[in-house]
Parts: structure tokens; sequence; C-alpha cells
């Protein structure tokens, strides 16, 4: 909402001297937000003066424009010695007498277009004659400003007037975001009444006139749906000049505050709408067919609005109809049959009080954010109908001519408002603050509140354009805003003892910190995706991966779906960096995936008057679909770098296991693995992971064409983890190990298995059969080659012995040894090489 | 031990006189000290204690004087070879000494080489600075309540009188999963987890509740479609303004430095009534733009608008079956990412969620 600070002035006395910026600060600390502070024509610097045009010759040019040569009588403070400047013009849209603004030699007009006396044509123009839009007033190019049309007859102008005042040409304006709590603010009177109270001057109401009683004898008007329209007045203006133009105030006043002059009777209902906050329709009487009927559409019912549009109505929608049909959206948009034109000239003025919800709910249902549905759907004042619709007519009588018929239709009569009942310490209690009674009655009247005090309870009837005051911690917050927001104390509360941070808070922390010290860097991407990425992950048609939630409104209708795994966001990023020329890379985010519950019904919208059962609160929590949190993790380049050093390590398939290994031990679990086939990993170089038997997760190399959709490095590797799975058996206490102080033993054993016998279980396998006097077996080598045979492969293990109680002998040792090595061959196979 | 001399007439035993001994003794301390390493050192130690050295000869002369010489010769000769085998040993340790500091130099390094073998990782400022906020009111006994992200209709919006006609619902920009009438939104704040934690628990309640929130915006320098907020609230008897400007105040400083305040100027949000919005006096030119130069963090404002906050709407509190009468409470909210940009001067909201780890990387391990 702008707000030409001259306009405010027009109903309360700021003090003079008043800076832009500290009105709008004062306005800010009542409530209504600062979105920008402007000043057209700040820039202007005269002389800009009214001229009057004393004669011209029109002087064809060889390029085929005719030039007017003119001369032009600017007062005489401005004129030559010859009692006029000659001025060479291009537009020809004016006559001898006529008085025009001139821009002289050394003026700057908006925009900071500087004007100096040029030779041109074959004359010395000393000055411009000025349009519309090079003074700032508009998109108008039809030709130079003639005033005498644009001012009336009744502004009393002389050559050497200065035109900047004249036209309003530089203004202050404060552009404010108005809240949706604070419907009176979307008009100067709202704005001025905040301003009268924010300096304590007092507010002349814009509103406040007299004006006759409604008698039923104007236009017909019936209101079928009374709940969606509980207000309709109908006044007629008859004999209106549709040609008259808009005053030149008028419509700078509405190009100020935002809108853009159309025609005087336009203009004439935007601009009433802009000074009380009512807004106005106007129909073309003589297109009307019969009485104006207010009814709920029936569906399906098409209008074409003013915009041109056509449109289909739902049962909902209120319309304003006559004998023909719908001829309008209330509260909305009017239609496009009974739009006022060129050629009206006889005006039925609709000032009507709409129901919020119901203008809210029709603005949504056809996207249709209007002027006057920003009004409706916030609450207007239900008492100004009749007001505005007497000032929209006069109005139109004072600059279009014609008359103001008798006859004044008012149909309903506006909702009463409530009394809130509140205690007189209620706005001491809320805000902290030491407010007395007396002072919360001052500030409520002040508001333009009834208060009556009985027994320490405030009686509260709020003024009829305050529609959001229904609930008395409403009126703490108008004590409060009144009292001074700053005026509040700084008093920490004490808490009771908490709990800290969850097990699973800390382990998430945790697991970051381990993450990143091992040389992994936190992203955290969009969870957005599409049939693309299941395609480029090279998921199959069945896999449950691809059935995921569907976002309706979504940005990219190619990424319209929820992620139900964090790769692809993790894959774009790592193709971002390498696109960026970093080669080295380890990646790793911690977040939900989102899955969808199968065959589970629509969230239910419970009540709010009171707590939901606890039935209705499981229904709902069973419809919230299943978020558990996953860890995904990718590396391409170097694992180690090379250097002086040495040689580096490349990151493969065992980084990717080792890191979701390393994230499951912070919460102390271990992850078992066993190969796996799944898709984005190579079929050969995929691990599952999995804990106590279940599987939580993958882990290996990405498969070439993963990589190759993905336009990452060839052997990127990456790993998924559902992290919940992981923290549900986190361990909590870790029980004290126990630990031989004796000697150890040691023997190595190498055993000659077929190459796709896991080396984890034939280490399994060891263990189990040498029993419990092994401390460890650990693989420290892995041969394949000629010594042992195609298809076959060595695993050299270092096996450790002790017992708790005594130092072993060598024939212990050997048998435990021998006992392991047996049942790797009878399980696996194995090969015992000497 | 030589066999009695009987060879010899003692009298012409000419080594063992004191002169002979003396002039042994100082060509062996010579020897010694002008040894200049331990191989010499080794060479000088065979020459002048060895079984062929004057030292060792002269003794085993001393058995064939007569037996009233005997002694004082033994002596003699005993006290030099002492002084010999001293002044070795100190030469010895002194040598060794040079020699293992020789070696050190040699073996000194470039400690400059690079030493990036090992890469570095980072943790997400986004997460870090989270955690931070936690930590401030983890340490006033606060607990961190958290919720999902898509979330159902009605705690997102109703609960909070945010009811299906509310103005308010559409400046929300949501974000609606389908089937559209479905009642699941990716939750535009993370309120609905207040709404949670007041049906979970009984006041008092004071939790914070950080998380990643959605809204339809397209990404450009201030702007992105997910993001993070923090939200607080507490519910307990006789809360007012005051604790929430109390809160807001320690939080602010927690964040930004001590002496930093807060300002209330009145807004609106349906969840909260009074609402109000949090500005900070801003922590570069403390409040002082524009009297001094003109600030750019705060645009010369002295002040950064953080985030909004207000006393509970008691209809919320009545949707989630607390009594207003019996209890008042107060909720604030924060955009990390705002949080985070004027702390660290990040200029760019791309930065943030683009994932360059050369953005990443700076903010490394910090807590």
């Amino acid at each position: 909402m702008r707000a030409p600070i001259s306009w405010l002035r027009e109903y309360v006395d700021l003090p003079e001297g008043l800076r832009p910026e500290q009105l709008a600060n004062r306005l800010t600390d009542l409530g209504l937000k600062l979105e920008a502070l402007h000043a057209p024509g700040a820039d202007i610097e005269g002389p800009l003066v009214v001229g009057r045009v004393v004669s011209f010759v029109d002087e064809p040019q060889k390029n085929g424009k005719t030039i007017r040569w003119c001369t032009v009588d600017v007062g005489p403070q401005h004129n030559d010695e010859s009692g006029s400047r000659g001025i060479v013009c291009g537009a020809r849209n004016f006559a001898d007498g006529d008085l025009v603004v001139v821009s002289l030699p050394g003026s700057v007009l908006p925009g900071g277009f500087a004007i100096s006396a040029r030779k041109t044509y074959g004359h010395l123009s000393d000055g411009m004659i000025c349009s519309t839009k090079e003074l700032g007033l508009g998109e108008d190019n039809e030709g130079i400003l003639v005033l005498d049309a644009a001012l009336g007859s009744d502004v009393d102008v002389k050559p050497g007037d200065d035109a900047v005042e004249l036209l309003h040409l530089r203004e202050d304006v404060i552009e404010f975001e108005i809240n949706p709590d604070r419907s009176y603010a979307l008009s100067m009177r709202g704005i001025a009444r905040e301003a009268a109270l924010g300096y304590g001057v007092p507010f002349r109401d814009p509103a406040r006139r007299e004006i006759p009683p409604a008698d039923g004898a104007g236009y017909p008007v019936r209101v079928e749906s009374p709940d969606g329209c509980p207000v309709f007045v109908a006044r007629t203006v008859i004999g209106f000049d549709p040609t008259a133009a808009t005053p030149m105030w008028l419509a700078r006043r509405i190009l100020l505050a935002g809108m853009r002059p159309i025609s005087l009777a336009v203009d004439v209902t935007n601009y009433v709408m802009l000074e009380l906050g009512q807004p106005i329709h106007g129909y073309d009487a003589d297109k009307l067919a019969g009485p104006i009927v207010v009814r709920r559409a029936a569906e399906g019912e098409i209008l074409t609005t003013l915009d041109g549009a056509r449109r289909t109505l739902s049962g909902e929608d209120l319309l304003i109809t006559d004998d023909s049909g719908p001829i309008g959206i209330a509260g909305v948009m009017g239609g496009e049959r009974t739009e006022l034109s060129e050629t009206t000239s006889s005006v039925v003025i609709e000032a009507a009080h709409f129901d919020a919800v119901s203008t809210f709910r029709t603005a949504r249902r056809h996207r249709l954010p209007s002027e006057a549905s920003k009004r409706f759907e916030r609450g207007a004042d239900p008492l100004l109908p009749a007001y505005a619709a007497d000032r929209v007519a006069h109005l139109l009588v004072e600059y279009g001519g014609g008359q103001v018929e008798p006859g004044i239709t008012c149909v309903g009569r506006p909702p009463a408002a409530p009394t809130i009942a509140a205690s007189v310490d209620l706005p001491a209690q809320i805000t902290g603050m030491d407010i007395a009674p007396e002072t919360s009655v001052e500030h409520l009247r002040g508001v333009g509140c009834a208060v009556t005090v009985e027994d320490r309870t405030l009686r509260v009837v709020p003024p009829s354009w305050r529609p959001d005051i229904t609930d008395p911690y409403d009126l703490v917050e108008e004590v409060a805003r009144l009292v001074g927001y700053d005026r509040v104390d700084s008093v920490l509360p004490v808490a009771p003892a908490g709990r800290g941070l969850t097990h699973g808070q800390r382990l998430r922390r945790r697991m970051g910190l381990a993450l990143a010290g091992a040389g992994y860097v936190e992203v955290h991407t969009y969870p957005f995706v599409g049939e693309a990425d299941w395609d480029a992950l090279g998921m199959p048609g069945d896999d449950p991966r691809r059935r995921s939630l569907r976002i309706a409104n979504p940005l990219s209708e190619q990424e319209p779906a929820m992620r139900t795994t964090l790769l692809p966001g993790l894959l774009k990023t790592l193709g971002r960096n390498v696109g960026r020329a970093q080669s080295d890379l380890a990646l790793f985010e911690t977040a939900p995936v989102y899955l969808p519950r199968p065959g589970a019904g629509p969230a239910p919208i419970l009540g709010v008057e009171q707590r939901p059962t606890e039935e209705q609160l499981a229904d709902l929590m069973a419809a919230v679909p299943d978020q558990p949190l996953h860890l995904g993790v990718v590396l391409s380049g170097l694992r180690e770098r090379s250097g002086w050093w040495g040689p580096g390590r490349t990151a493969t398939w065992s980084d990717a296991i080792e890191c979701a290994r390393r994230a499951a031990a912070t919460a102390g679990v271990r992850l078992a693995v066993r190969s796996a086939a799944i898709s984005p990993w190579h079929p050969g170089r995929c691990a599952a992971l999995m804990v106590e038997g279940a599987v939580v997760g993958h882990a290996g190399e990405l498969h070439p064409t993963v990589c190759q959709a993905y336009g990452v490095p060839m052997r990127t590797s990456a790993a998924e983890l559902d992290l919940d799975a992981v923290l549900a058996r986190a361990v909590t206490i870790t029980p004290a190990p126990q630990f031989s102080s004796y000697p150890v033993a040691k023997e190595d054993v190498a055993l000659v298995v077929a190459a796709d016998v896991p080396a984890a279980s034939v280490a399994a396998t060891l263990r189990e059969g040498a029993g419990d006097l092994v401390e460890s077996v650990r693989l420290f080598d892995v041969y394949t080659g000629a010594q042992i045979g195609g298809g076959q492969k060595s695993l050299a293990f270092a096996l450790r012995f002790r017992a708790l109680d005594r130092t072993l002998t060598e024939a212990e040792t050997a048998a435990a040894r021998d006992a392991g090595i047996a049942l790797a061959t009878a399980r696996h196979g194995a090969v015992h090489r000497g | 031990m030589s066999g009695p001399n009987s060879d010899y007439d003692p009298v012409e035993v000419t080594p063992l006189r004191a002169e002979q001994v003396e002039a042994m003794l100082d060509s062996a301390l010579a020897a010694i000290e002008a040894a200049d390493g331990l191989e010499e050192l080794k060479r000088v130690r065979i020459e002048h204690t060895g079984d062929r050295s004057p030292l060792a000869l002269a003794n085993r002369e001393i058995g064939a004087l007569p037996p009233q010489a005997r002694k004082d010769a033994g002596m003699r000769v005993g006290k030099a070879r002492a002084r010999v085998a001293q002044a070795l040993g100190r030469r010895q340790q002194s040598l060794q000494a040079e020699h293992e500091a020789r070696i050190l130099v040699e073996e000194a390094v470039d400690v400059t080489l690079p030493w990036d073998r090992e890469p570095v990782g980072a943790r997400h400022p986004l997460s870090t600075i989270q955690e931070r906020i936690n930590d401030v009111f983890v340490a006033m006994g606060w607990e961190v309540a958290e919720g999902p992200e898509v979330e159902a209709e009605w705690l997102n919006f109703d609960a909070l009188n945010l009811g299906p006609d509310h103005p308010a619902r559409t400046m929300q920009d949501t974000f609606w999963l389908e089937p559209a009438d479905g009642g699941l939104v990716l939750r535009t704040h993370t309120s609905p987890v207040q709404a949670r934690t007041m049906l979970e628990r009984t006041p008092p309640i004071y939790v914070i509740c950080p998380g990643r929130v959605y809204r339809t915006d397209e990404l450009d320098a201030t702007h992105t479609p997910v993001f993070h907020q923090v939200e607080g609230l507490v519910v307990d008897k006789g809360i007012s303004m005051a604790h929430l400007k109390g809160t807001l105040d320690h939080f602010a400083q927690a964040m930004f430095g001590e002496g930093i305040t807060t300002r209330f100027r009145p807004d609106y949000f349906p969840f909260t009534e009074p609402s109000a919005e949090v500005d900070l006096v801003c922590f570069v030119c403390r409040g002082q733009s524009p009297a001094l130069e003109h600030c750019r963090t705060c645009k010369g404002e002295g002040w950064i608008e953080w985030g909004g906050c207000g006393i509970v709407n008691p209809r919320v509190l009545v949707a989630c079956g607390i009594d207003p009468d019996a209890y008042s409470g107060f909720a604030f909210g924060m955009g990390i990412e705002r949080t985070l940009m004027f702390r660290n001067g990040i200029e760019d909201m791309r930065d943030i969620v683009e994932g360059d780890i050369r953005f990443t990387l700076p903010f490394g391990l910090e807590v």
C-alpha cells in the first residue's frame, strides 16, 4: 500500500518538517510495516513552468516529420526580451492559447533528463514542451500535456507558475507492507488514523459526511445470499460525460498510490477505494438488464470478467447478476458486459460489504487477487458502503457533470460488532509491562473501541473497521503497540532442569564430526527428484524406491517427487564440483528420505476448538509418511593424494564401505557386509550393509552407466545407510572388555580358496574353528596369480592366540590353528599353503 | 701379572722415574685432547692404554723394582693411568655428543613441504550453527524437539490458528503433496513441531525446534525453496513478553556477541498475539549507522530484521489441549540461513545450497 504523505496530511495535522522516514518509522512502531520510501520527482530541477502557446507554425521536414515552431509565453520572469520564448515541438495535440508545461534550459526532468537550449530543425529551441511521460506522470504518449484539459476549469493558473507544485510532481510516498490483520490500513483513512494516534493529533475522518438516508428508491437490488453480502448500497449518476478527463490531482494520486489512471469513472471508484478502503464497482446503467440480484453461482455458470477471461463458476462463488445472467464476481472482479466504457453516461455505483471468507475462497479458486478482493478477504468496514457510494456519486458529478439520482438503495444491515470481555490486568500480565487499567482504556478508545469497565473487567466493542479484534489477546496487542513495544523488559525465564540432547541427537552430531574428521565434506541438497533420476540410477520399473511422494505444485515439472534415496542430490553436487575443476571429492549428507505409506488415507483436518482425541491424533500421525534419516556418501578421485611422499591412492568401493562402517561405529554398531547386486551399484562391487542380519544400506562402486548419466567420473563410489535403523541399535553402555596379560602366540596361515569365496566368511570360519583361544584374526594379504592357478585366490591371515588364565603352549596354539584350518577346509574347500 | 724380574738391575728401570711417568701422562692427555673424532680417539686409546702403550709397559716394570720402591712407582703409574682413563671417558662423551648432534643436523628435513596427503573434510556451516543454537538453549535447560518435513496440513496450519480460509495461508507459498486433498504439505515452518510438542507434553514446556522447511520460492541470492528455521516455544505459568525479550536478548548475544540487543516491532502471525518482528542491533556498526559511515550489513538502518515472535495465541493452546487460563506461552522463529549469512558475512544464498566444497571446507570442524 503506497501512501502519498500530502494525501495523509489532508486528514491529519502531522508535525511540520516531519521527514518521511520519521513518519514511516513511527507507523512501523505502530504496526504498519515500512516496505520502501519513494520520492518520485526528487530529481526534478526547475525552472519547470506553465506556458501559454501564443502561436505556432507547422514546418514540414525533409524526413517526413512536421515540427511545430512555437512562440510560448512562459511568464514575465522567464520570457526573453520579445515577451516569449521560441520552442520546437514535435507534438501537434494543442492549439493556440493552450496552457502547457515548459521545461526551460537548465531544468532537469525525472530520470535526470537535462534540458538546454539547442539548435534543431533550423531554430534555437529555448526549452521543451513536456509530455505526461516526460514529467513522470504516466505513460500517456499521445503528445504533450495540455493543462486546460487536465486541470479542469476551476484551477487558476497563468504562465510562469511553477509546474512542479501545480502538478504535484515532487511527492514523498511511503510504501507499507500491510499485514492481513490490518485491513483498515489498506486506505488513506486507515493510515491517517494511525498517524494521528502516533502523534497524538486529531484525525479528520474522510468517511464522515452527511448523507441522505436510504429510501430504497435507487436501482433495484435483491440479495439472495445475505450471508455472503450483508450490505449492498446502490446509487445512480445520470447524464455523466464519458469523455470528461480525470483531474490531474486525482490521476496523480492514483498513480502515486500504485494504480493506473484509466478513465474518470473508473478512476473515481479507485480513488474512493484508496481513500476509504471500500471497494466500489461501477456498472454502465444502460447495459444492466433488470434488477441486480446477488446470489450464489450455479455450478458451471460462465462469466467473462473484465480482464477478458472466461471463467467457469463454482456453486460457492457469490455473483452479481441481472436478468442477463452473471455480471460480476462479488467483491473480486466485474464482468465485461456491463463494464464502464467511453460511452457510459449513466453509472450504477455498487458499494457493498462482502463476506471475507466467501471472497477469499472465490479469489483463490479463480486465482484472481484484485484490489477489491484483497480488502474484502481481510475484512472491510461494513458501515462504509453508504458513505463511499455517496462520495463516488458526488465526485463523478463534480468532474463529469450530470446529476446524482435521489433514490438510494440499501439492502441488508451491517453485522453487529462483538463485545469482548477481558480482565483489566490482562495487558499488564501478558506484556510484562506496568500498564494501568486507565491506560488500557485510553488506548482502546484511541483505536476506536467503545470501552466500559465493570468488576475489573474490560467490556470492549471494537470499531466497525477492526474486524480483526475478536479475542482478549487482540486487545492486549492494541494496548501494547500504543504503549510501545520498546518498553517491554528483558527477563530471562528459568526453565526446569532439562534432559539435554537426546541420544540420537548426540550420535548424529558425533557422526557428522567423525566423517568430517575423516576427510568427508558435508552437503545439504534439495530433496526434489524426478523420473529421470530413477532412470539415471538404473532402477528397474518395479524398484520400490520409485514409489515416491509427489508434489502437486512442484517448482520444476522435471522434479515433482520427493527423494527416496539421497544419491541423486549427492551425485548432482559431485558433478557440479567436478564441473568446477575439483577432482578429489568425498561428500556426505545426512537427511531424511520420504516414503509413502501404502494404503494410507488422507491426513484428517481436525477441529481446533479443543484437543483432538487420542484416536484422532493416532489417525493423523498414521497418515504422515515415514521419513527415515539416511546417510549418503559419494567419492571420486584420490582418497589420499600423491605428493613428495609418494603415489596417491584412488578412492574405491572399499572406501565407501569403510565410510559407512565408520559412521555406524560412532554409534557403537558394527556393520557386517555381504555382496549384493542392486542399482545404482556395480553388480560385482556392491556390498549390502547389515546389522543383526537386517540390511540397513549398500555401498560400493557405482555402475558405469550411472556415472555416465550423472556426468561424474567413472568408478565413483557411493554408500547409503538407513541411519534410523543403525541408531536404533546404537550401544548406549559399552560393557568392559576382558583381555589377557599373558604372552601372545602368533601364527600366520595362508589358505587357497575359490575366487568367489568371501574373505569375510573364511575369516569368520577360522575364528570359529580355532575357538576361544583366538584373540584376533586379521587378513593381511590376498594373492592371485600363476603360483596358485586360475579361479583361485590365496588369503593370508595373521592369527593371535592368548588365554585369559595362562601362557599357551606351542601344542595348544598349533592345535587351535589346525582346528581353524580344518573347518575352513571343510566349509570352503580351503587348501592350506604350508 | 709379570713374574719376578731377575734380568734387570732395578736401578736401570728408567721408565718408572717420576719425570718419565709424567711425560707419558702428558703425552697421553695431549693426544686425547687432540683427538677430533671418535675414530681418532679409538686410536689414541689403543696407543696410550693398550697393552703396548708406555704406561702399560711401565706398569709391567713395577714388579722389577726393589720392594721398597714398588709402592711409590705403583702409585705413580696407577694415578697416571687413572687420569688417562678419565680423560678418555670425558673426551669420548663429548665426541659422542658432537657426533650425535651432527647426525641430527644432517637428518634435517624441509618441514614446509605440503601436508595435504590426508584429505580434509568439513561440516556444513548450516549444521554447525544449528548445533550451536541447540547448545545455547540446552544450556538453559531447554530441549530440542524435532518433527517430520512432510507434515499433516492440520499441524502445519489449522492447529496454529491458520484455518483453511485464513488469508495468511496464501502468504505461505506452500508445497502441497498429491493428492491435493490428502492433507499433507511440505512444512512451511517448524511450528508443527511446536504443535506436536504441546500435544505430547504437558507444561512447563521449553523447547526449540530446528529443521528444514519449504516455500515455493525460486533459488536466488536471497531465497531458497528449501531452508532451515529454528523456532522456540515456552509454555508455563505467568509467561509474558518480557520473558520473550529476555530469551531473545540472550540468544542474540550468544550468536552475535556481548552487548547485542533486540528490538520488537508489531507484526502479525496467526499463531501469536501480540506478535512482533525481532530486529537485532547491527553487530557490525552497533546501531551507529547511519550516524557514522553507511553500514553495508544493515544498509544504514542500524538494525537487522531477524525473525518473528509473540505470545502464543490462546486458540493454539486450546487446539493443543492446554488451558489458556492457567498457562501462557511465547514463541519465536528465525531463519538459520539468514542468521548464518549475517554472522559469517555470506552474501549469496546459492553459496550455502550449492555444495561447492570451496565454500564448505574453510568451516572445517568448527563448533
